[in-house]
């Protein structure tokens, strides 16, 4: 049957930008405009004061499953990035066991159907167990639906074979992503070296350990021709060197996560392990120059980073807890601030979130064009929430903003012309 | 006055007015030590325990002398690291420590910030005996107690940390405390073993022994940990010796009288010569036995029995 949302400020980015409805039907988005044909018999959702958005991608999330269900399954995982206007996830594969073979990229593509709320894409690893030694079956795991490949959280420190994945990739035009950190330099670190490091005593990961990846992946983009994407990339080198890279038309895109644009390392203090995350939060310099790489286009999306852990590991000790924080629900809201501090305009953060993400995996989301799959998020713009991760609809409630007073809350989720999300109504 | 604290984690925090406090409470404890009864009631009816995550003999032993010189009952637990792999979080194992009537827990661990993670989540009070790269305050609170004793004066007082700061909480914990009490302090080592930004926490960076030394009171060596040598912090011993281990000649270019300190344990011929060790300018067993009576002096303020 089909769906009307009818009067919302409809946000296509680069497309469509003005107050109309949007008409959905079989799954796709039907029309599009100010006067469109409104089915018979069409269920009709009332928009007046939403915001009307593709529905976003995130390029970067942990499900945890297979290996580790306690922290996040792909359902439990699918539920939280609806709740927060994701549609389409890619899941790294740093499962267990790893995503390095087509029977795992099958059961993850059953979960993320039997889920039924968003598209679950999965990501392949680049070496067999991620060890950073020989090479995945990169051609099967495409063939099975991954739609990128990496080795994540144990980035691929030979260079030889690096520059080899990304040879090897160019056969399958997908891209290769890197977590770009020199694991010599980082030696175990756990927050970002400086100042507070110094002070609190704890091995820190200088800068330069993210920097030295990035100058070598970029290089081996040069090489090889491949198409390069920098994972969460955190530091004022990094925006330098890929605004260089592309001004030289190197075929490189990048994203960054909203804690690395709004939180220092300062909050570390008190070895808050909620702080606890790779790459780490840094200065403040840092932090202003991943802004201004998203203001001038050289950060192409924002991704969440969604790495659940349980309570009990984030629970001990600053060095033993595990690096990470889940992001899919407070991603939004994060992403508003920007523009509301006039870095982003409201068009281009949507489309960081959707279209831009979209583009650099070539993946056909991130658009209400018509004849486009109908995934939507519905926002309410204005509204004020406060930040409860016992609300969360993740399994894990590691989060730093916890009692956050936020502005901007989806409403409604479609995916596939079917409502997977309603925000509850307050009481 | 009072030390109006739950725990002690850091020196960070604290101000010079409780820095001399804890110094003034230590002195009235040092006179019992030297009695022939070394006991006294204050803490009696009182439960400490050390929980010692990391192998400490001097340490522990320090505090459970202190313990027992106040009569409090003293529990000594060392649980394995394997058992916190086990699964055990740091904070499970405090709370059934606490559900024991533990008052004070004197935690020593590896990870920076242990103390305060388990601070936060017990009503007993915490004293940190030292926590990975940190701050191991109660050694530092020794060690001004026993410049104090030598009769120097903390404003405009010199001294010089040698070795690998980056490394060390008794450095940090040092060169809080000492420069809140108005003492210039000097770090001299490697630049592989100094710290980011160890200067904006007020201390002078130095590269060279001999320069750093010039004029200094109190010459503070730290222990050279040795396995660090596989990671490319320093070359061999041989040459770590050579260019930052005091020798008796180097004493020299300090001030006429100054003090030779060391946490302990020694290794003597590679930070410290032996015959500096043993000299008469060395206070490292005054350090020991100032160890007790200090750590008497906060557990007395911590328990708040006064």
């Amino acid at each position: 049957m089909a769906i009307v949302i009818q009067g919302g400020h409809i946000l296509d980015p680069g497309r469509f930008n003005a107050v109309g409805d949007l008409v959905i039907d079989q799954g796709k988005i039907l029309a599009i405009g100010q006067r469109v044909n409104i089915p018979a018999g069409a269920t009709i959702y009332p928009a007046k004061g939403r915001l009307v958005v593709p529905g976003f991608v995130d390029l970067h999330v942990h499900f945890r499953e297979p290996g580790f269900e306690y922290k996040e399954t792909i359902q439990s995982g699918a539920a939280s990035a609806v709740a927060g206007g994701f549609t389409t996830v890619c899941c790294m594969p740093n499962t267990n066991p790893v995503n390095d073979n087509q029977a795992i990229t099958e059961f993850m593509l059953e979960r993320g159907r039997a889920a039924g709320l968003a598209n679950v894409l999965p990501i392949g690893a680049i070496t067999k167990g991620s060890e950073g030694k020989e090479l995945a079956e990169i051609g099967d795991l495409r063939r099975a639906g991954c739609v990128a490949i990496s080795d994540d959280g144990k980035p691929v420190m030979n260079s030889l074979v690096m520059r080899r994945a990304m040879e090897y990739a160019l056969a399958f035009d997908i891209p290769v992503v890197d977590h770009c950190e020199d694991l010599h330099l980082a030696e175990g670190g756990c927050m970002n070296e400086g100042l507070i490091s110094t002070e609190l005593g704890l091995p820190g990961i200088p800068a330069a350990a993210e920097d030295v990846m990035v100058a070598r992946n970029v290089s081996l983009a040069e090489l090889t021709g491949a198409r390069l994407h920098l994972a969460h990339i955190s530091t004022v080198g990094s925006v330098r060197m890929v605004r260089e890279a592309k001004a030289r038309g190197i075929k490189v895109t990048a994203e960054a996560c909203p804690h690395h644009f709004t939180l220092t390392e300062e909050v570390v203090r008190g070895f808050n392990t909620l702080a606890k995350m790779n790459p780490p939060l840094r200065a403040w310099q840092d932090v202003q120059a991943i802004k201004e790489g998203l203001r001038d286009g050289t950060i192409d999306a924002i991704a969440t980073d969604h790495a659940p852990h349980a309570t009990q590991e984030k629970q001990q000790g600053f060095t033993e807890a595990p690096f990470g924080i889940v992001g899919l629900e407070t991603a939004l809201s994060l992403t508003l601030a920007l523009v509301e501090e006039g870095i982003l305009s409201l068009e281009s953060a949507i489309e960081k979130l959707s279209a831009a993400p979209a583009r650099a995996f070539g993946l056909a989301k991130g658009t209400l064009t018509a004849g486009a799959d109908a995934d939507v998020a519905i926002i309410d713009p204005q509204a004020h929430w406060e930040v409860d991760p016992g609300k969360f609809r993740s399994k894990s409630r590691n989060t730093p903003f916890a009692g956050w007073k936020v502005k901007g809350l989806v409403v409604k989720t479609i995916v596939g012309g079917r409502v997977v999300f309603e925000a509850p109504v307050p009481a | 006055m009072s030390l109006k604290r739950k725990d002690l984690l850091s020196l960070a925090p604290l101000s010079a007015e409780e820095i001399t406090l804890i110094l003034q409470t230590a002195d009235s404890f040092k006179e019992v030590t030297g009695r022939e009864i070394k006991k006294v009631p204050a803490l009696r009816g009182r439960t400490v325990v050390n929980l010692f995550f990391e192998p400490s003999t001097r340490t522990r032993t320090s505090f459970e002398l202190a313990a027992k010189r106040l009569s409090a009952d003293v529990i000594n637990f060392s649980p394995s690291s394997s058992s916190v792999v086990k699964g055990e979080t740091l904070l499970d194992t405090a709370r059934n420590i606490e559900a024991m009537q533990a008052d004070i827990i004197v935690l020593r661990h590896s990870s920076a910030g242990a103390a305060e993670t388990l601070a936060r989540g017990v009503k007993s009070s915490v004293i940190n005996a030292g926590d990975g790269w940190h701050e191991h305050p109660t050694q530092a609170l020794l060690d001004l107690y026993t410049i104090r004793e030598r009769g120097l004066p903390f404003k405009g007082l010199r001294v010089a940390i040698v070795g690998d700061v980056a490394h060390s909480r008794v450095a940090r914990s040092n060169i809080h405390a000492l420069s809140k009490l108005g003492a210039e302090v000097r770090v001299v080592g490697p630049p592989t073993m100094i710290p980011k930004g160890i200067e904006k926490l007020g201390a002078t960076v130095f590269y060279n022994l001999d320069e750093a030394l010039r004029g200094v009171q109190v010459i503070m060596m730290l222990r050279l940990q040795l396995e660090r040598q596989g990671r490319a912090l320093f070359p061999t011993i041989r040459e770590y010796a050579r260019l930052y281990g005091l020798t008796g000649d180097r004493v020299k270019l300090a001030e006429a009288g100054a003090i030779v300190m060391h946490p302990g344990p020694i290794n003597r011929g590679v930070e410290i010569a032996p015959e500096v060790a043993d000299s008469l300018s060395s206070v490292i067993l005054d350090q020991v036995a100032n160890g007790v009576a200090v750590r008497m002096g906060i557990l007395y303020l911590m328990s708040g029995a006064n």
